[in-house]
């Protein structure tokens, strides 16, 4: 058993962030679709990303699918390389760090816009 | 029905379970990459904010980002998918409610991919 290992914590991690990526998924799938509805309909809807509230949840998602797509390079290098599971620790720490070096740039684009100190975009538009 | 966890060793049995481990891992290292390029698309080289429909029109009338766009939905929806049949696997233990909750999952993924394809499909060609 590991548990309470490194490898418990990387395997709840995975699962968590994949479960919260692919309710993410769903309800991405539905707003897409108000394209069917026109501009009008469309462009009212994308809005809602704009609010500062889902900036944070979608900061809170890309850090999820950083996460969860470097684990998995993780997990297949475990797979597939002999040598793999005897650097799972080291490699996990590596999963972290990449984490948070990926995740601190888009953080300054995603909440840039909506915190007037921080300006990444530009052209930013104004509503 | 066989108990999977998609995590560790390859199924040996060969079948379902072993396609979907290698489908894990496949559509796994091609979802970093179309993902990774999607999230620069919608937030770096242009905020969220302003990708209104005129954006996407502008993008879709090369078919080629429809491609993109399609293989993203149906990658990322068969891979979270077949993760929650996994996850439904490993914590309910009831047979009905198992196959009720794995009925439901496997509607949701039909129903979703066709929404999400239908959008694709029918959002007009620019300038047509």
């Amino acid at each position: 058993m590991y548990k309470g290992q490194s490898g418990m914590w990387s395997w709840l991690l995975h699962r968590i962030t994949g479960l919260g990526i692919l309710l993410f998924l769903l309800v991405h799938i539905v707003d897409v679709s108000l394209l069917g509805f026109g501009p009008a309909v469309y462009n009212e809807g994308i809005l809602l990303f704009d609010s500062v509230i889902v900036r944070f949840l979608s900061l809170a998602l890309i850090g999820a699918v950083l996460l969860h797509g470097f684990n998995g390079i993780r997990i297949m290098v475990i797979d597939f390389w002999r040598k793999g599971v005897r650097y799972q620790v080291l490699m996990f720490v590596i999963v972290m760090v990449l984490t948070i070096v990926g995740f601190i740039p888009i953080a300054y684009f995603v909440l840039g816009p909506a915190l007037p100190f921080l300006h990444p975009h530009t052209t930013t538009i104004t509503k | 029905m066989r108990i999977s966890t998609g995590y560790g060793a390859k199924p040996a049995s060969g079948g379902f379970e072993t396609f979907s481990w290698y489908f894990f891992r496949i559509s796994g290292v091609l979802l970093i990459f179309l993902v990774i390029f999607h999230l620069l698309i919608m937030h770096v080289t242009t905020d969220v904010a302003k990708t209104t429909y005129d954006f996407v029109a502008a993008r879709y009338s090369n078919p080629l980002w429809r491609l993109y766009d399609w293989l993203l939905l149906t990658l990322a929806l068969l891979h979270g998918m077949n993760g929650l049949r996994i996850v439904i696997d490993d914590y309910v233990r009831g047979r009905s409610v198992r196959l009720t909750l794995l009925s439901i999952a496997g509607t949701i993924t039909l129903v979703f991919l066709m929404l999400g394809t239908i959008t694709l499909i029918t959002f007009p060609i620019p300038g047509k």
